[in-house]
C-alpha cells in the first residue's frame, strides 16, 4: 500500500542535504554501472573469441602424421608414414562413440597459380573432404551445395569454392554454379559457393579454399589411398579425448610406431583448447564479479554510512515520533525503506545507463562494421541484470538495518533530549 | 488513574550515581488538573518522563489505568503512549516537514487510520484550537503560541486519558501562557487528566492541585479548592 507520509519523510530526509544524497547515490550508481559495463565487455570479449571458432564442433580432434622419433621393430627413427583408407576402416570398426569421422586430404601446393578459369587465375588451397567435414567445421553455403555422399561414391569432379575464389575467378555478374574451373590441369564443375562462419583473418583464409570430394582428390592427383588428416567428433556425451587416445593407439599399432613415441602422430584437440579458453573466460568472469561486487559493496556501505548520519541527525525527530506512538517497526521500516529506495533508485539508473552504453557500443560496432577477433556483440544477460537489481535491493535493506537498529536502541527520552 | 509507589530512579554517569527520585508515592485520579513544581534538579522532569513511559524506573511500581508499567517492550510502550497519553513539550516538538494538519494527525497515522480520515479529524481539532486557516502552514510559519496549540491538538487527537505537559509555557510570553493554561483547563473539563510540570508559580496556581518536589521526594502538596469552578 502506498504510504504518502512515509515517502514525504523520505524525500524530506534526502533533500536535507542534496549533495550528500547525490554522492551517496552515485556510489551505488557507479558500482552497478561498472558491474554491468564490465560484464557486457567480458561477454563481448567472449563472443569475439568464440566467434573465431565459428560453429566448430568443440568436441573434435584432428590427427595427422608426422615423423617417428623412436626406433621400433627394426625401423629407424625419423621415418615418414601416411595414413590410408584401411586406417579409416579400422578406426570405424574398432572405436565406438564417434559421431563424425572425416578423413581429409590436402592437395599438394605448387608455386604459382594452380587454378585457372579463362583469363583469370589464382593460387588456392585444395582440400579433399567428406560431407561430414561440414558438420565438424561448418561453412555457410551461399549458393548451391556442399559435397555429398554420391560425389564421394562416384568420385565426381565437382568443387565447392570459397567466396574469395569466386571473386578472383568470376565476374561479379556471373553465376559460377555449373561453370568449370581448371585445377592443375583438370576441369572441375562448380556446384557450390561457401563463406566462412568465422571472423577476421581466419575467415579470410577459409574463403580462399576449394573443397572437392575426398575420393576425387585421391584419384585425380595420384594419392592412392592416402589420408592426410582425420577430423573426428565424439558423440555428445563422450569426451573426445578418450577417442583421441584410442585412435592414436590404433594408428601407432598399424604403422609400427613405438607406443612411447609421442612426436610421430600430430594431433590437435579442440575440446581441450576450448576448455582452456572457457577456463580463461570463467576467470575473467570471476574477476569481473569480484571487482564489480566489491565496487557495489563500497557503494552500499556508503549508503549505510549516510543512513547512520541521517539517523543521528534526525534523532530528535525520531524521538518525537516515538513519544506520540510510533512503534519500532514503523521507525525501522521507515529507515529501511529510505535506504532501499536510495540504493535501488541509484542502482536502477546505473543499470539502465550501463546497459545503454553497452547497447550503444554494440550499435556502433555494427554500424561501422568493426570486425574484430577479440571483441564482438557486447551484451548483458537480462537475468544477470535482474539478479543484480535484486541483490541491490537486499543489500539496501541490510544497509538500512544497522542505522535503523541504532535509531530504536536510543531511549525515547534520550532521543527527545538530543539536539 | 495514575499510581506511583516507592518509585526510585538513578542516573549513572561514569562511576557517579545520581539518585533523582527517592521513593516517590503519588496518586492522581481521573480528571485531575495537577501541576508538579520544583527547582531544577528536583526530579520533576524525570517524574514526568516516567509517567509518560519515555523513561524507565529502577524500583517501586507505576500503574497507569490499573496496568503495571514495568519492563514494557518498546512496541507496547509505543502503544500505550499512543492510546493513553498525550505530550506537550516546552519546545513544541512539531515535525518540521509536516504542516499543522499533518502534525496533528500524526498519532492517528501510527494507529493506521487512513490519511483522508485522520486529516479530517485533525482539521476538527485545529478548528477547536482556532487554527483552521493555518492548517496548511508549516511549523516555521507559526508563532510560538500557535505552535503550542498545534502541539496540544496533536496531544488530544488520540483521545488520551492523560496529557503530560513539560513546561508548556516555558517558551511563550505571559499573555500566550495564560491562553494556553485556559485551554488546558477547558480540556481538563472534558475529563482528561492533565499533569503539568512547571517552575512558574502563576502557571501552577491555575491548576487544582500542586505537588512540590524537592530532592526526589514530594515535599508538600497544595489543593486549591477555591480555584475550582462550580
Amino acid at each position: 500500500m502506498f504510504d504518502l507520509d512515509k515517502w514525504q519523510e523520505i524525500f524530506y530526509s534526502l533533500k536535507q542535504n542534496k549533495l550528500r544524497s547525490f554522492l551517496t547515490a552515485f556510489g551505488v550508481f557507479w558500482g552497478i554501472f561498472m558491474l554491468i559495463v564490465m560484464l557486457g565487455s567480458g561477454q563481448g570479449l567472449q563472443n569475439g573469441v568464440t566467434q573465431g571458432f565459428g560453429d566448430f564442433a568443440t568436441n573434435s580432434v584432428f590427427i595427422w602424421a608426422q615423423r617417428t622419433t623412436v626406433e621400433y621393430k627394426g625401423f629407424t627413427k625419423g621415418r615418414f608414414f601416411n595414413y590410408n583408407n584401411d586406417d579409416t576402416r579400422a578406426i570405424k570398426q574398432t572405436v565406438s562413440g564417434i559421431k563424425y569421422l572425416a578423413p581429409r586430404l590436402r592437395g599438394a601446393s605448387f608455386a604459382g597459380d594452380n587454378v585457372i578459369r579463362g583469363l583469370n587465375s589464382g593460387a588456392f588451397q585444395i582440400l579433399g573432404d567428406y560431407p561430414d567435414m561440414n558438420l565438424i567445421d561448418p561453412v555457410n553455403i551461399e549458393t548451391g551445395r556442399f559435397i555429398n555422399d554420391k560425389d564421394i561414391e562416384q568420385k565426381r569432379k565437382i568443387v565447392v569454392i570459397g567466396t574469395r575464389v569466386q571473386e578472383s575467378l568470376f565476374n561479379p555478374d556471373e553465376n559460377p554454379i555449373g561453370e568449370y574451373i581448371r585445377i592443375q590441369g583438370v576441369y572441375f564443375k562448380v556446384v557450390g559457393i561457401f563463406s566462412s562462419k568465422k571472423s577476421g583473418e581466419q575467415a579470410e583464409r577459409d574463403n580462399q579454399v576449394i573443397f572437392m570430394p575426398f575420393t576425387t582428390l585421391q584419384k585425380t592427383y595420384n594419392y592412392g589411398d592416402m589420408v592426410g588428416v582425420y577430423a573426428i567428433t565424439a558423440e555428445d556425451h563422450i569426451s573426445v579425448s578418450k577417442i583421441e587416445d584410442k585412435v592414436i593407439r590404433i594408428l601407432k599399432q598399424r604403422h609400427k610406431i613405438a607406443p612411447e613415441d609421442d612426436q610421430a602422430i600430430g594431433h590437435f584437440n579442440v575440446e581441450k583448447e576450448f576448455k582452456q579458453m572457457k577456463g580463461v573466460f570463467m576467470g575473467i568472469d570471476g574477476l569481473i564479479w569480484v571487482v564489480g561486487i566489491g565496487t557495489l559493496l563500497a557503494g552500499v556501505i556508503g549508503v549505510s554510512n549516510i543512513m547512520l548520519v541521517i539517523v543521528k541527525e534526525r534523532t530528535k525527530e525520531i524521538g518525537i515520533q516515538r513519544a506520540i506512538g510510533a512503534t519500532p517497526v514503523k521507525i525501522v521500516s521507515q529507515i529501511i525503506t529510505e535506504s532501499v529506495f536510495l540504493t535501488s533508485f541509484a542502482g536502477y539508473i546505473g543499470l539502465v545507463i550501463g546497459i545503454g552504453l553497452i547497447e550503444l557500443v554494440n550499435f556502433a560496432l555494427i554500424k561501422f562494421e568493426v570486425e574484430s577477433n577479440m571483441f564482438r556483440n557486447p551484451e548483458v544477460n537480462f537475468q544477470i541484470a535482474i539478479t543484480a537489481l535484486i541483490i541491490l535491493i537486499i543489500t539496501g535493506a541490510f544497509a538500512g538495518f544497522v542505522p535503523a537498529k541504532r535509531a530504536i536502541n536510543v531511549k525515547p527520552i534520550d532521543a527527545l533530549r538530543s539536539e | 488513574m495514575l499510581e506511583l509507589q516507592g518509585l526510585h530512579k538513578s542516573y549513572f554517569t561514569g562511576n557517579n550515581e545520581l539518585h533523582v527520585l527517592k521513593g516517590l508515592d503519588l496518586k492522581i485520579e481521573q480528571g485531575e488538573l495537577v501541576s508538579i513544581m520544583g527547582s531544577s534538579g528536583s526530579g520533576k522532569s524525570t517524574l514526568l518522563n516516567i509517567l509518560g513511559i519515555l523513561d524507565s524506573y529502577d524500583k517501586g511500581s507505576y500503574k497507569l489505568n490499573n496496568t503495571l508499567i514495568s519492563n514494557l517492550s518498546e512496541k507496547k510502550a509505543a502503544h500505550y503512549r499512543n492510546n493513553m497519553l498525550g505530550f506537550v513539550f516546552q519546545s513544541f516538538n512539531l515535525i518540521t516537514f509536516k504542516n499543522a494538519m499533518e502534525n496533528v494527525a500524526l498519532p492517528l497515522y501510527y494507529q493506521g487510520i487512513s490519511r483522508k480520515k485522520r486529516n479530517k479529524i485533525a482539521l476538527e481539532y485545529l478548528d477547536r484550537m482556532g487554527l483552521r486557516e493555518w492548517a496548511e502552514h508549516m511549523p516555521n510559519e507559526l508563532s510560538g503560541g500557535q505552535k503550542q496549540r498545534v502541539a496540544i491538538a496533536r496531544a488530544m487527537i488520540s483521545k488520551p486519558k492523560v496529557i503530560l505537559a513539560d513546561e508548556p509555557t516555558g517558551a511563550l510570553d505571559s499573555a500566550t501562557s495564560i491562553e494556553v493554561m485556559d485551554l488546558f483547563r477547558e480540556i481538563n473539563k472534558t475529563g482528561i487528566t492533565m499533569i503539568i510540570v512547571t517552575h512558574e508559580k502563576d502557571i501552577s496556581e491555575k491548576t487544582d492541585r500542586i505537588i512540590y518536589l524537592k530532592d526526589g521526594i514530594i515535599e508538600s502538596e497544595h489543593i486549591r479548592k477555591e480555584m475550582s469552578y462550580v
